[in-house]
């Protein structure tokens, strides 16, 4: 008798899960990110794509069709992302997949691009492994690489006086890359300096009190930080508190991003030299023309996911626009090299490695009005930051490059 | 190295931050000792306690009244909830089996995540410092924040007050001898109900608190329940579960070990933690100043029906099954065929989970260990030694009974939570591992481009490679569970003590079972990697481990096709809420878990015999 | 030869000194009771020579092998069976599986993987049921059982092994008189016809005096007499011990 159950229960889901190829009278994207596990960036993310997908379609669409967003929750998990792909692929028919939020996660439907010959477009994730080692013909991906802002900040870094230095970042891949780039290129630049002191907590879980002191006890003359979000909350007060950041120059990314600095407050770290966005400041027309939108559209700031969100559906426009048509090497043929303006400027995905020229901004945070800001900063172009054309062979298969 | 200013203030440090812990611990262990409820929802009343706390210090005064007084408010917001939910749900669950209140506190944390999110929305926050602690304070040399040196004082201060109330009051003594032999309580002509429901609120107080005082040092944010709860519960292990004594003596332990690891092994922190426990578990099973644990009275749900073996009807029936089965993919899409597939690797691991849990009593709550040594040994066979999918599963069966000859080797020495929670830990040290050896495992970006056969690399070819495997799997086990062998196991658990007496050894089949269950896991975790084409560390994580065992639940604990009907109906059910309801699935998926243990404990096949009356009763 | 003999074993749970210093034997086919009031050591006495406890000092020599340092499950491949106060058994199986599993024991085939349980011993089983008087219900899930049958039951398991020696803890607690009467009859057919030795504890002063041939009498942890059910009844100290409850005496009268 249970297995009639069994067998009722199955033609059911047969019946509903195969359901259903809706008649394409538009464009289907196939969108998905942590949005439930991740809600802190993912938010302003879909906020920015879904401004975008309403300018465009109020526009006429792409081709003359509107653009459909088919969005998932990814739950922060590789295996509910990969199903996710599988089912906008055969069951909503996309035309190609883009998004994610976690390195991880994009890395496994990086994966499924390949073996099902899908395009993907990889939103915010940041880890380079995405375009070097696992990179793939069918995945491109649009923020910029942790190792262009980490290399330029050790390029910065290097005309300080400082030989001593500590570093701290999360145990994981994307912290340790980051303290890898950023201390290769320093030590190449200066090989005069140290690294004297290396804390490496895991993600989320700092020890604050602890962690500074141990970093204090090492005596260094400069500090890189991978730290962010409540890991950073942690650092930025203790270490304030401390005293650690006293006659010490601290070299930073991520953390001048709206998201990060905004929970920090009057706290927000002054002095230290960060990457970031600072998003009040871009006075640009297109960027003005974005954040305006945005702010009609939301009440609130753009943070950078709103940024990527945004540029991300821009750059699918463009990509599909260009190619004339939905067919995934077409699609392929041309993302590469494709050229599409964006609220921080034209931006290419580059034909070597799939990845864009997204622009990056350096400066020094101050606190004003009890707020941190960046001053001083500056735009970097993507494009001046990339790997060398023969590293990039050394790392990426040559498959991928096709 | 070091100079002692140094060494001091990190030991100032981690008292500090121990303080933190015994907060969180000592709820944790109040409410364990008492009601014997695990509860696993501790870390959301922390992180609900930092949310209201928010809430409550922003709108008072900010002097130094203000920010103590809101701190203690919020912590009785947090208590009064934590009433709530008492007398809602756990007051149902108190003489079911751990799993099953390790299942609806669980169920418990998905709720309060998707609430909090919902009220307080997705940003962290931090709360300014705190008035009239504002600075630091120098000693020697070294300056330390005074807010951190006030929170040293609040763990004694707690720990004074908790004997205090235990000691002398009359209803701390009632909560002393509950914790000792809890039928006693009945007969001390106290109502049993009053003083669980007493004993919850303090301990969600406590775990307020906790989460109160963290404000000014941490953002709140969405991760600080699931941060949290693993580290408290390593605490309240190593205390002795029920201790409070305990608790503090962890807490201190670990606190300071974690300050000085720091200092001498910043790269080993995230495991350190989880080597004390073992180390402490290895030489005192009961943890620091656990004693003995009375067994619990065994819950209706523990009166099992004996195995029957499968009618001439039965058979049948799942022959027609496995044929219906094997025609699906004529009418199927290629996404059915992925989730059925993955429903079918599934059964496989929730199957090996069954036979541990059902079979034989023992709650692998790190079960998840064995899935991920097969996806990794499964992941490293293929892309570092290049060898074909056959020798994957083959290293992946091995590394999964490795595993189990391992931990089987430590887990069979205890019992009951204390074994749940050494399984946890070790699951979490192969999960943290798997993350830090970047250079072996992959990190967190895990090992891709496992390739299949060309013969399998169709969705209908893999499809019909799990059907197979899981009908032999499935096959097997079943024959490992009437053999012999299958009945040493069961009777270890139905009585030890009879078990002993007729000549078995029970630690030996225990561990043998181990064993069998790790290399069924590990077949499922190869399975799965050349079904995914990669390897993740979340195949080791936590959600891997309650995912097999809310299957096992919903199939029925005591069901033979438990897994395998509970592989089924909660995949779908959980891959359409994702699907279809992306803001609220954890929510929805929570109360289903909470729903399904208080009114379905038996399970879906449970019910069905049950209604259909067979067996007696 | 005696078949058991426990040279003065000794035992203490931290402060509380459970059993004392205590010797006595039990010789062959001899049915001895050790008695006394609750809390005086029985169980603990019990659990030392079964292997579960550890005896602090003092020997057990059980066949001319000393037992005191051995493990229940070797001590029990040596002959020694035994019941426990509560009783004993596999709830999740059936009557006849309980009895089908210490069989698997005995042969020693516990690790088999492949052929069903259910499948071997059967006849064996059956027999040892019947003996017990409980074949007619060798299909029923033992949680299901009447506390009575139970005790059968774990009497039949008990049994498989063909021990030499027979440790009973209170075989008749929680039972109604009659039923009482029936199992203790029971079991001393059996164990006479078989020329087992037992050592039982009990309560019931009417079932010790009408099935031990020795008496053994403890109180607060120390051995106070031992000998022949009658000169037990006489001894003085003895009835000190029962002093409270009375119920020694007048009891055994009445049972005479
Ligand atoms: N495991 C134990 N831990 C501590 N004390 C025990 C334990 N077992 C028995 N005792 C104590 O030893 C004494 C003898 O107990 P027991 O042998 O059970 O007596 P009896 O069976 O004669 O009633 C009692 O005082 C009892 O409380
Ligand atoms: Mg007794």
């Amino acid at each position: 008798m249970k297995h009639g159950l069994r067998k009722a229960l199955a033609v059911a889901a047969m019946t509903w899960l195969s359901g259903g190829l809706a008649a394409a009278d538009s464009i289907k994207i196939g969108e998905m990110s942590s949005y439930s596990t991740n809600p802190q960036s993912t938010d302003a993310y879909r906020n920015g794509w879904q401004l975008a997908v309403k300018e465009i379609n109020d526009e006429g669409g792409v081709l003359g069709k509107p653009l459909e967003v088919i969005s998932r929750d990814d739950t922060g998990k590789p295996d509910a992302a990969l199903r996710a792909a599988q089912e906008l692929v055969t069951n909503e028919g996309v035309v190609l997949l883009t998004g994610t939020y976690l390195s991880h996660v994009a890395v496994a439907v990086a994966d499924f691009a390949k073996a099902n010959k899908v395009f993907f477009l990889v939103g915010q994730p940041q880890s380079d492994t995405l375009v070097w080692e696992k990179g793939n013909r069918y995945t491109f991906r649009l923020f910029n690489s942790n190792r262009s802002q980490v290399i330029a900040l050790a390029q910065l870094a290097s005309e300080l006086p400082a030989k001593r230095w500590a570093t701290i970042a999360p145990n994981y891949e994307f912290g340790q890359s980051a303290v890898a780039g950023f201390r290769e290129e320093l030590q190449r630049l200066r090989p005069d300096v140290e690294f004297v002191n290396e804390q490496w907590p895991t993600l989320g879980k700092l020890e604050g009190g602890a962690t500074v002191q141990a970093m204090i006890a090492a005596r260094p003359d400069a500090i890189f930080n991978a730290t962010f979000g409540p890991d950073l909350a942690k650092f930025a007060r203790e270490g304030n508190m401390r005293g650690l950041f006293e006659d010490r120059e601290v070299y930073s990314v991520l953390t001048g991003l709206p998201e990060y600095l905004e929970p920090l407050a009057d706290e927000a770290p002054e002095g230290w030299t960060v990457t970031g966005y600072p998003v009040e400041q871009i006075e640009t027309p297109e960027h003005v023309a974005f954040r305006e939108a945005y702010m009609d559209a939301y009440g609130e700031l753009p943070k950078v996911g709103s940024l990527i969100g945004y540029t991300e559906m821009l750059a699918i426009k463009a990509i599909i626009e260009k190619a004339g048509s939905t067919d995934t090497e077409a699609l392929i043929a041309a993302a590469r090299n494709v050229q599409f303006g964006s609220p921080v400027g034209t931006l290419t995905f580059r034909r070597q490695d799939h990845q864009s020229t997204f622009a990056f901004f350096i400066g020094k945070l101050k606190v004003e009005d009890g707020v941190g800001k960046m001053v001083d900063w500056k735009a970097y172009n993507g494009a001046d930051y990339q790997l060398p054309d023969d590293v990039v062979k050394t790392l990426r298969s040559e498959e991928a490059t096709k | 190295m070091y100079d002692i200013s140094t060494l001091f203030a990190q030991l100032l440090n981690g008292l500090s931050y121990a303080s933190t812990l015994f907060l969180v611990a000592s709820g944790l262990a109040l409410i364990f000792g008492v009601s014997k409820i695990v509860n696993f929802a501790h870390g959301s009343f922390y992180m609900l306690g930092a949310y209201v706390a928010l809430t409550i210090t922003s709108a008072m005064p900010s002097t130094s009244w203000g920010f103590w007084g809101g701190v203690l408010l919020s912590a009785l917001i947090v208590g009064l909830i934590g009433c709530l939910i008492e007398m809602t749900v756990l007051r149902r669950i108190y003489s079911a089996p751990e799993v099953f209140q390790i299942l609806v506190t669980f169920g418990l944390v998905l709720v309060f995540q998707n609430l909090i999110y919902e009220f307080w929305g997705p940003d962290e926050v931090l709360a300014p410092r705190v008035p009239g602690l504002k600075g630091a304070a120098s000693i020697f040399g070294e300056r330390i924040p005074q807010y951190s040196l006030a929170l040293i004082f609040v763990g004694p201060i707690f720990l004074g007050l908790l004997w205090w109330l235990t000691h002398r009051t009359r209803w701390g003594r009632l909560i002393r001898a509950a914790t000792q032999d809890r039928e006693m309580v009945a007969s001390l002509g106290v109502n049993q109900k009053t003083l669980f429901t007493v004993v919850f609120f303090l301990g969600t107080f406590l775990a307020g608190l906790a989460g109160a005082l963290q404000i000014p040092k941490e953002s709140a944010n969405l991760q600080m329940d699931i941060n949290i709860v693993v580290e408290a519960f390593v605490i309240v292990v190593i205390g002795g579960m029920g201790s409070i004594l305990g608790a503090f003596l962890a807490a201190v332990l670990v606190g300071v070990i974690n300050a000085f690891g720091v200092l001498f092994f910043p790269q080993a922190v995230s495991v350190l933690i989880f080597i004390v426990m073992v180390l402490v578990l290895i030489f005192r099973p009961n943890g620091l100043m656990g004693g003995r644990i009375i067994p619990q009275r065994p819950g209706d749900l523990s009166i099992d029906q004996p195995f029957r073996l499968p009618s001439k009807r039965m058979k049948l029936a799942t022959l027609i099954v496995i044929a219906v089965l094997m025609l699906l993919p004529m009418v199927a899409s290629s996404y059915l065929e992925v989730v059925m597939s993955e429903v079918f690797i599934l059964a496989i691991f929730a199957g090996s989970l069954h036979f541990l849990l059902s079979v034989g009593g023992i709650v692998s709550f790190g079960h998840a260990a064995y899935f991920g040594l097969g996806s990794y040994a499964a992941a490293l066979v293929a892309t570092r030694l290049g060898l074909p999918m056959g020798v994957g599963i083959l290293a992946a069966i091995l590394s999964g009974a490795a595993g189990g000859l391992l931990f089987g080797w430590f887990c069979t020495r205890l019992k009951g939570v204390y074994l749940a929670m050494l399984t946890l830990a070790f699951a979490q040290i192969l999960f943290t591992l798997s993350i830090q050896m970047v250079s072996f495992t992959g990190g967190d970006n895990g090992i891709v481009g496992l390739s299949r056969p060309a013969w399998l690399n169709s969705h209908t070819g893999y499809y019909y490679l799990s059907l197979l495997a899981v009908t032999v799997s499935t096959w097997l086990m079943r024959r490992a569970l009437y053999s012999p062998f299958g009945f040493a196991f069961r009777a270890g658990r139905d009585s030890a003590p009879r078990s002993a007496a007729i000549g078995m050894n029970v630690a030996r089949i225990q561990w043998a079972a181990f064993i069998v269950s790790g290399a069924f896991a590990g077949l499922a975790g190869a399975l799965m990697a050349y079904h995914r084409g990669s390897v993740f560390p979340n195949d080791f994580g936590v959600s891997t481990t309650v995912d097999a065992l809310v299957m096992v639940l919903v199939g029925g604990v005591q069901s033979i096709s438990g897994p395998l009907i509970g592989a089924f109906a909660y995949h779908i059910v959980a891959v359409e809420l994702i699907r279809n309801l992306a803001d609220y699935w954890r929510l929805i998926l929570g109360l289903f878990i909470i729903a399904f243990v208080l009114g379905m404990p038996q399970g879906i096949v449970g019910a069905f015999m049950h209604r259909f009356g067979k067996g007696e009763k | 030869m005696s078949t058991l003999a426990v040279n003065s074993i000794s035992k203490s749970f931290f402060a509380v000194k459970a059993v004392q210093d205590v010797s006595f034997t039990v010789g062959p086919g001899e049915i001895v009771a050790l008695i006394g009031p609750n809390g005086a050591g029985k169980s603990t006495c019990f659990n030392m020579l079964n292997g579960q406890l550890r005896a602090d000092s003092g020997s057990v020599v059980f066949d001319g092998y000393d037992i005191t340092r051995e493990k229940p499950n070797q001590i029990w491949r040596r002959g020694v069976g035994r019941t426990f106060q509560i009783a004993q058994t596999f709830g999740s199986m059936t009557v006849r599986e309980n009895v089908q599993m210490v069989l698997h024991s005995v042969h020693d085939r516990l690790s088999g993987l492949w052929t069903p349980l259910v499948r071997s011993y059967r006849a064996e089983a059956d027999a040892l049921l019947g003996a017990v008087g409980m074949q007619d219900q060798a299909e029923r899930a033992c949680c299901f059982l009447a506390y009575g049958d139970v005790k059968r039951l774990e009497l039949a398991m008990a049994l498989a092994n063909r021990p030499k020696l027979l440790l009973m803890d209170e075989p008749t607690a929680g039972m109604a008189p009659k039923e009482r009467n029936s199992l203790m009859r029971l079991t001393a057919s059996l164990v006479r016809e078989r020329g087992l030795s037992v050592l039982f504890t009990e309560h019931s002063v009417d079932v010790v005096f009408e099935h031990a041939d020795v008496v053994v009498v403890m109180s607060r942890g120390k051995l106070i007499a031992k000998g022949k059910p009658l000169e037990i009844r006489d001894n003085p100290l003895v009835q000190e011990v029962y002093l409270g409850t009375g119920a020694f005496l007048e009891s055994s009268e009445i049972a005479q």
